[in-house]
């Protein structure tokens, strides 16, 4: 079987789509959320997404199937808020390690059954760290800006808990994502790279930040540049973008990444942005024809999609893209070995 | 971590990139990158104020002007013996964060200390510059932090610097760098382009044969650099090179232009140069061109003399020419005013004789010639024009001129006994150290700079028992009190002074200064035991307008009310500030001990157990050990040493101060003037109880009390004693602890009273400063001796040169009274242990003070795990346990720790 490495070398990779959108379909109530193990929890947790692995694991892993189906190479865990710093909301900070592990070990389990299936096309789990809910950089005081809600060292020490039990339950690939403060994702990388040095061990590295607004820079304010700059002390596979903006918004942006970066490039954008109810409305084929201008720019090695994407989405991705070479191919082949 | 990372890159994007909010990529087009380095307290008087005032907005001005004015790198360095500099360190990164216009560039985490650098490191987001590492400890520690900088993120400034010393010559040079690029990007994996070499910039011209070289070497060796070691970059604080010709700027601006020019055509491409000082090569006329660029590149041997024939010409009457008398031709004020001001003493007794004989009465050149010169001497030292060495010296001159007239003014009376001719003075001042303290350098500097403000001074010397103070103001009927201390126990004293002034209805203003003196101590503690005015007075110029303002009729009133509601308002707002911290109870603080695995601990059993007594001893063996910069800092110069010297502001008077103190340095070891004498004790030991260490002499067992951290840490961080770094007696195994006592201080007084007598307060001073330095050189040195000899712990057999200089860096000597021990009780136990006293003859004061002053003393631990730590503020509840483990009164152990104890 190829290693992801060699697969991106031939062409570009998908990665699924929402996780979010794809549950508000089940309509799970409180008691849904809660099934049997945590009916009497003293608090509310409805909403608590990454639990759902716990007590709904079949819809996860039917979500993972439908991805899978619609040609989807990487599917990301069910974590994306799976650390002491943002289930502290939830008082279930002491649950983190075994919902990593179920997350990674469902998502692992429906993409075996895959690649035994299309053994050409192996399938991957991608372990999805997010930023959690606090900033390293940035006071949430406007009154006293050199204020800190959380420190380097509890993020590196929450992320590392997070690390080990992705790992532990079988992702193939850790994906550090929705970047929108560096220095939350520099934790995130020191974190990996005490976790490879303990364990002896290799893991490919995805990093992916946020431009969240029209400037071009991350909420902590660095232009994609500076932040490609601010990622690149430990190799990594890929660097990109994602959510907050549509696919059109972040072609500047990517064009930045691309052309200074010798990593594999991704991008899963949102479907559009958000309308006036909070809903993402941009239809499978409008996000494809988008996706189509990174295709023919060979903008791109990895390409999925954030809020609002749906399989049907992803599908209309796979139709254009596997008819583009993926970015740079001379590039790559120094770039990954 | 593999070599992956280099392999990785294309070849032709290998360049070094930082980033702030923005990117900086350098490139072999790029220009020279400019650092901004007044965001440094070593390098800025005004930003280490700024800072230890926490005026962070105003500091933060600083940074926006260097950014401004085209810094490309803010440099950023909180090294800085009276700041924490880990929270200096974030707290100022934090707020440079916040501001966008600021934060556009990368930073540059500028410091000696680990701790600073990797706190700078985990508050940043963008990739910084480390500034710096070398392997001046050894290589081990190099690698550790170079992984560690990697993993963070940062590029890092590699200094020519390793076990043997800084490289000074083109191979020592090259030799230092291949073998850190090598141990960089071969074994650490470290990106070739992320590594940034500081060549080491010396001073040219400086008369000396083995320095003609330094600026020929620096460009040579970076060519070197940049040929054999691909891809990393080269730097430097240029502004170095031209250190011998300060006070001539043209010849200054040309040789930085110089060679700049060659430095960046060898491949230097960035550093610390400042744009005022910076002459464009095309524009440096040809024949100055010429003789800068024989001495930049050596390029004859007389190249030197040349130059400095030449500079006269350049600058002409701007230079100041040692026998350029030309001013002795100007009129007598003038004349008079002059030597005040440089502090010349050689003509004064004929100018002032010249000056008598045209005065209708002698009281007349006083209060008129010289009063107006010493008027300028104050006025300049006010507004920052003067410093502080420059002031003693000025008073000497005063001195001498006022006891050349003395008999003049006698005479005078005696033939007219109905004329008053005294009582000209401003004020009068008593100033004291007090009881138990010995140390008074700050306090005779203070009476120096005030008498030549024309305050008449009683000074009442040190270890002065309150009753006597009080006595002493009320025969004299002075005008302002000046209590002066150094260690913790004076803080006190002070306050039992207030409250017994206050008894018997005092209204004289009480001042208040010495090194453990604080605003803070003075408004929460002192302040409210007195109705009259008190001030914190931390400066010797500052001294000088508080007591005007308290004792000038038109402000006193004013003034002193003004002061009381300052301290009151600080006091309120210190006592409500917002930063409380959370404490452990002492039963907690000790569960989160520092756990040493004491199963894999090498214990070293000293080679020579017991106690060694050192009584003749070669000065000499001192001088590599003395560190200079607290001695400039005693004479208020403040920043480092050697880089004090050529300081913008303080450099020229920095320069001849060190010159003055070599000279006395000089004497002292030619005449044999000084004695020291140590006294040094190893000891099998082991913890008891967890904070108390037992120690066995001759049988008896001896206990040093230890005090733990009690603030609330991070997980994972301990809470330190320094009993942690000794085997407990239930591991089974035995462990060892020593102590010690050096004293350079024989001999100290003698010396100072001799050049007192002579009216000569500059030199006075300067030997006690230079005892002082000489008291913690022998420290340093006898520590050394200890680890290699004595224990033995790092012992020669068999270790490398540079193993055994990596090695010799294992273990403490904290001292009680000092952060790790902040107790001085334990001195008793040294003393009683070593028999200081009876052996050599340093005994303590009531509050615990050395006597002779000029000594140092504390412990010494062997382990690899000993560390120096703060104990910083602890409970009522470890005084209560420290008070029964010492069975002594708790109001006794209340007042001894009162210092640490926490009020909030």
């Amino acid at each position: 079987m190829k290693n992801i490495q060699e697969i991106l070398k031939e062409r570009i990779l998908i990665l699924d789509g929402a996780m979010g959108t794809m549950l508000q379909r089940y309509k799970f109530t409180e008691e849904d959320f809660r099934g049997e193990r945590f009916k009497d929890w003293a608090h509310p947790l409805q909403g608590n997404n990454d639990l759902l692995s716990l007590t709904q694991p079949e819809a996860i892993a039917d979500i993972h199937r439908q991805y899978f189906e619609a040609g989807a190479d990487i599917v990301e865990t069910n974590t994306f808020s799976s650390t002491t710093i943002a289930m502290a909301d939830y008082h279930m900070e002491e649950l983190v390690y075994e919902l990593n592990y179920e997350s990674a070990r469902i998502a692992k389990k429906v993409a075996d059954e895959f690649t035994a299936k299309e053994p050409h096309k192996p399938r991957f789990v991608a372990g999805s760290i997010g930023p959690t809910n606090k900033t390293a950089s940035m006071s949430p005081d406007v009154n006293d800006p050199g204020y800190r809600a959380i420190s380097f060292d509890q993020l590196r020490e929450a992320y590392k808990q997070q690390i080990e039990a992705l790992l532990d339950g079988g992702s193939d690939i850790l994906l550090v994502e929705t970047v929108f403060d560096t220095l939350n994702a520099k934790a995130a990388l020191f974190a990996i790279e005490e976790v490879k040095e303990e364990r002896k061990i290799e893991v490919p590295i995805m990093v992916s930040g946020t431009i969240t607004d029209a400037s071009g820079r991350t909420l902590s304010g660095q232009t994609a540049e500076a932040f490609l700059i601010s990622i690149s002390h430990i190799p990594i596979l890929s660097v990109g973008l994602n959510c907050a903006l549509g696919a059109s918004q972040l072609v500047p942006h990517l064009e930045v990444l691309s052309a200074k970066s010798d990593y594999a490039i991704s991008a899963h954008p949102n479907a559009g942005l958000p309308n006036a109810f909070g809903e993402y409305d941009e239809t499978p084929e409008q996000m494809a024809e988008q996706i189509k201008e990174y295709a023919e720019k060979q903008l791109v090695n990895i390409v999925g999609g954030c809020c609002g994407t749906t399989p049907e989405h992803i599908a209309a991705m796979l139709a254009i893209v596997k008819d583009h070479k993926p970015r740079g191919v001379n590039i790559l082949e120094k770039a990954i070995v | 971590m593999s070599t992956e990372n280099n392999s990785r890159q294309a070849d032709t994007n290998r360049y070094l990139k930082l980033s702030g909010l923005e990117p900086l990529v350098v490139t072999p087009e790029s220009n020279f990158v400019n650092v901004g380095e007044r965001t440094n307290v070593a390098g800025s008087k005004k930003f280490l104020r700024l800072i230890k005032e926490e005026k962070y907005e105003e500091a933060l001005d600083i940074a926006r002007d260097q950014v401004e004015g085209g810094a490309q790198v803010l440099d950023v360095n909180m090294d800085d013996g009276l700041l924490d500099g880990v929270e200096a360190m974030v707290k100022f990164l934090n707020l440079i964060v916040a501001e966008p216009d600021i934060a556009r560039v990368p930073i540059m985490i500028d410091s000696s200390k680990w701790e600073i650098i990797e706190a700078g490191l985990q508050v940043v987001q963008g990739k910084c510059v480390v500034n710096s590492i070398s392997l001046k400890e050894g290589k081990e520690q190099f690698v550790q932090h170079a992984k560690m900088i990697r993993r963070y993120g940062a590029a890092v400034i590699v200094m020519a610097f390793d076990e043997v010393g800084q490289a000074d010559n083109f191979e020592r040079r090259c030799e230092i760098s291949k073998r850190s690029y090598d141990i960089l990007v071969n074994e650490v994996g470290f990106p070739a382009e992320d590594i940034i070499f500081d060549l080491n910039i010396f001073p040219v011209a400086t008369g000396m044969d083995e320095h003609k070289l330094n600026a020929i070497d620096f460009i040579k060796a970076t060519a070197w650099v940049k040929e054999n070691l691909p891809y990393c970059s080269v730097s430097g604080g240029v502004s170095n090179v031209s250190f011998s010709f300060r006070g001539n700027n043209p010849v200054r601006e040309a040789m930085h232009s110089v060679f700049l020019y060659h430095a960046i055509k060898a491949g230097m491409n960035m550093g610390i140069v400042n744009p005022n000082m910076l002459e464009i090569y095309d524009d440096i006329p040809k024949d100055l061109l010429e003789h800068v660029e024989d001495v930049i590149l050596n390029r004859r041997d007389d190249a030197t003399e040349r130059l400095l024939d030449f500079a006269e010409n350049v600058v002409g009457k701007a230079k100041e020419n040692k026998v350029d008398l030309s001013w002795r031709e100007e009129p007598l004020q003038n004349r008079i005013t002059r030597a005040l001001v440089k502090g010349i003493d050689q003509y004064i007794t004929e100018d002032v004789e010249e000056a008598r004989q045209s005065a209708s009465k002698t009281i007349e050149v006083i209060e008129g010639h010289l009063m107006i010169g010493m008027n300028v001497v104050g006025d300049l030292f006010q507004s920052g024009k003067m410093f502080l060495p420059q002031v003693v010296k000025s008073a000497r001159v005063m001195k001498r001129a006022v006891a050349y007239l003395l008999p003049f003014i006698e005479e005078e009376k005696l033939l007219n006994p109905d004329h008053q001719a005294g009582n000209s003075h401003n004020g009068k001042i008593l100033m004291a150290t007090v009881k138990g303290d010995v140390h008074d350098i700050g306090k005779n500097i203070v009476s120096v700079v005030l008498a030549c403000n024309n305050y008449e001074i009683v000074d009442l010397g040190v270890m002065v028992p309150p009753e006597k103070i009080i006595q002493a103001a009320k025969d004299e009927n002075v005008d302002v009190i000046g209590l002066s201390g150094l260690i913790t126990p004076s803080l006190d004293e002070m306050v039992f002074l207030a409250k017994e002034m206050e008894r018997q209805n005092f209204k004289v203003p009480l001042l208040i200064g010495g090194a453990t003196t604080s605003k803070a101590h003075t408004a929460v503690k002192i302040d409210p035991q007195y109705q009259s005015a008190v001030v914190h007075v931390n400066d010797a110029s500052r001294a000088v307008t508080v007591v005007g303002d308290l004792l000038q009729k038109e402000t006193s009133l004013k003034y002193k009310e003004s002061i009381k509601l300052d301290y009151e308002d600080f006091r309120n707002k210190f006592l409500n500030r917002g930063k409380h911290k959370e404490y452990l109870d002492i039963a907690q603080a000790r569960e989160n001990k520092y756990q040493v695995d004491w199963s894999k601990a090498e214990i070293i059993k000293p080679k020579e157990l017991g106690i060694q007594i050192i009584e003749e001893f070669d000065f000499n063996k001192l001088l590599p050990f003395i560190d200079w910069s607290p001695f400039f800092r005693s004479w208020e110069l403040h920043g480092k040493y050697p880089a004090i010297l050529e300081d913008e502001v303080v450099g020229t008077q920095a320069t001849e101060l060190f010159a003055d103190a070599q000279q006395m340095l000089k004497m002292i070891l030619d005449k044999n003037l000084f004695k020291a004498k140590a006294i040094f004790g190893l000891f099998p030991a082991n913890t008891v109880n967890d904070d108390d260490i037992e120690l066995l002499h001759e049988g008896k067992p001896y206990i040093f009390r230890t005090l733990r951290q009690q603030t609330k840490k991070y997980a994972g961080k301990p809470n330190f004693a320094l009993s942690d770094f000794i085997a407990p007696k239930d591991s089974g195994l035995q462990d060892y602890i020593g102590c010690f006592c050096v004293s350079t201080g024989f001999g100290t007084d003698e010396l100072a009273d001799t050049y007192q007598k002579n009216l000569d307060d500059y030199n006075s001073i300067m030997v006690k400063a230079l005892a002082d330095r000489f008291a913690e050189a022998f420290a340093e040195y006898l520590h050394r001796e200890v680890r290699k000899e004595h224990w033995g712990y790092v012992p020669e057999e068999g270790l490398s040169n540079e193993e055994l200089i990596k090695e010799s860096y294992i273990g403490i000597r904290p001292a009680p009274g000092y952060p790790a021990c902040p107790d001085h009780l334990e001195k008793l136990t040294i003393w009683e242990v070593l028999q200081v006293k009876e052996k050599i003859g340093v005994s303590l004061t009531d509050s615990l003070a050395m006597w002779p002053a000029a000594s140092v003393s504390g412990y010494y631990f062997g382990s690899t795990e000993a560390r120096y730590f703060g104990v910083g503020k602890i409970k009522e509840d470890q005084v209560e346990d420290f008070a029964k483990r010492k069975n002594m009164p708790l109001e006794d152990a209340t007042r001894w720790l009162a210092p640490n104890i926490a009020d909030d």
